[in-house]
């Protein structure tokens, strides 16, 4: 449920849904995202829904905050909006030339390289938000032993098809971009598809994601 | 067959196609784009006949240099921009907020924009573009939109599908201002700064970074100290949000931003102020002032009445 909505700024609502990140919270930040995009509420604009929060944007011609405020105050969510969660398996290459910072993940979280493998693509993942560059995935949750701070100085190119981790989470950059997350592999699926403008993005918020690993012969023949 | 298109004889600096973007697409991380200065966006294409949600280029400080090739055709230019029109020998110094008629073998040379950073010019017409997600609004971080999501590069043709026949002879009297207090309302994160951390940001002046873009603004100035924690979980973001850094500098959300962040979020830029602030040049000097959200949807309403009396004076 939502704990508390305040304005960010004159033109979107800031839905707080407690501190806590996990499934349970973000699946309930999903469940408010479907339903009010599904009511096409006049003025409404953006939607963006991460771990414990969802931004509502709207244009301040056709609404105000107190308005809108009253309606998603209002809205019922009800059992239909139970979406079935998606399952994907995306598969990984992590030969040397892709994983970046498996050395720097040995020191720090002071396990073998094969160890670190081992619990990763042990772990179903959990797509808790989309975004920061189209389609990129935030997953989680990873278990405490592969969790690592974020690289001091961000790379100012991150290759594309790269998997990160940061903390409890998992991503997958969807194409070059600057970043700080710890490379560990990278696939040869296309993450995100700017020639589909329906669903462009491979992992949506709510899917279950596990990784596979592939050899560099499979991951360079790789036809999706 | 009839064939109008620009020659591009320089691109400029900056020089995208820019239409209102797109505004429901955050939740799979594709930001909002579109024109950086909405008002003199919405003039440019009313100065050429065009309906508000009409192709056009924007460009920032240098602009594109044209030859046009092809049957008359209107033009205008909006914002703070000197250019010129060669027509044979004859040489025009182009007037903003004014159409003009380009015929074949005419250049349009827009040498740059003055106390300000970015520029419009619209066509009356269309140019020939591929839209994504229903705009043409380029990101060319993203590479989303029209010319494959890149800038217009030298030597490239830009072709005009369809002109409208009726010709214009449109004015309007209006000078740009440059603001000088941008009025903010307090952020989801204020409290995360220390006392002396908040009377920086109200009270000290800020200087407008060179490392400036339609992704975001950077400001340099006394360091706004943190005393909770430096980072918050990622969340959305939305277009004038003020974040401060772990250096203690702030920057502003503009209209390229991606779509999640996790920096504290110390205020927004009211919406009122997005135009002006999006003009502003390295080095200008800022300073936050705040309101309420009551001011800042008053203030908004006043900006929106002067927006539609401007076109509607066209």
């Amino acid at each position: 449920m939502i704990k508390n909505i305040s304005n960010l700024g004159d033109a979107a609502l800031y839905c707080d849904f407690g501190k806590e990140v996990n499934r349970e919270t973000n699946t309930q930040v999903i469940k408010y995202f479907k339903t009010i995009r599904k009511k096409n509420i006049l003025g409404v604009n953006n939607i963006t829904p991460s771990y414990n929060k969802l931004i509502i944007s709207f244009d301040l011609k056709k609404i105000n905050f107190n308005k809108l405020k009253k309606v998603i105050d209002n809205i019922e969510i009800t059992k239909s909006d139970n979406t079935q969660n998606k399952k994907l398996e995306i598969p990984v290459c992590c030969e040397e030339e892709f994983s970046l910072d498996i050395k720097r993940l040995e020191e720090i979280l002071n396990l073998k390289k094969e160890k670190i493998y081992e619990n990763f693509f042990a772990k179903e993942f959990f797509c808790y938000m989309t975004g920061f560059i189209a389609g990129m995935p935030f997953l989680g949750d990873l278990e405490e032993n592969l969790r690592a701070k974020r690289l001091d100085t961000p790379r100012v190119k991150v290759p594309k098809g790269s998997i990160g981790l940061t903390e409890q989470f998992a991503n997958i950059y969807s194409f070059e971009s600057p970043g700080g997350w710890n490379i560990i592999g990278n696939t040869p699926l296309n993450i995100f598809d700017n020639s589909k403008e329906k669903e462009p993005n491979l992992v949506n918020p709510g899917d279950l994601v596990t990784f596979k690993r592939i050899t560099k012969d499979k991951y360079q023949n790789y036809h999706e | 067959m009839n064939k109008n298109y620009f020659e591009i004889i320089r691109a400029g600096i900056n020089s995208t196609f820019q239409d209102l973007g797109r505004n429901h697409l955050y939740h799979i991380g594709i930001p909002f784009s579109g024109a950086m200065d909405n008002r003199n966006y919405l003039l440019a294409n009313k100065l050429t006949g065009n309906n508000h949600n009409h192709p056009v280029i924007e460009f920032a400080y240098q602009g594109p240099h044209l030859k046009y090739h092809g049957s008359p055709i209107n033009i205008a230019i909006t914002g703070d921009v000197s250019f010129e029109i060669k027509k044979g020998d004859n040489l025009i110094d182009g007037k903003c907020y004014q159409s003009f008629i380009l015929e074949n073998n005419d250049e349009l040379d827009i040498i740059s924009t003055n106390k300000s950073v970015y520029g419009y010019l619209a066509i009356s017409g269309k140019f020939d573009l591929k839209f994504q997600w229903s705009s043409c609004s380029t990101n060319t971080k993203a590479n989303i939109g029209s010319n494959n999501g890149k800038k217009l590069s030298n030597n490239q043709k830009i072709n005009i599908k369809e002109i409208n026949q009726n010709f214009m002879n449109t004015k309007l009297n209006y000078v740009n201002t440059k603001i000088e207090n941008i009025r903010v309302i307090k952020g989801t994160n204020f409290d995360y700064f220390s006392e002396e951390g908040k009377k920086i940001f109200f009270k000290n002046e800020f200087k407008v970074s060179k490392l400036s873009d339609r992704m975001g603004m950077r400001l340099e100035g006394k360091k706004i100290e943190n005393i909770v924690e430096t980072n918050i979980r990622s969340e959305g973001l939305i277009k004038g949000v003020i974040q401060v850094t772990a250096d203690g500098f702030p920057i502003i959300m503009l209209s390229d931003h991606g779509t999640i962040g996790g920096y504290p979020k110390i205020g927004v830029v009211i919406s009122a102020d997005y135009d002006k602030l999006v003009q502003l040049t390295p080095g200008s000097r800022v300073k936050f002032q705040e309101v309420d959200l009551n001011s800042a949807e008053t203030l908004f309403k006043l900006y929106d009445l002067e927006t539609q009396s401007l076109i509607s004076k066209i």
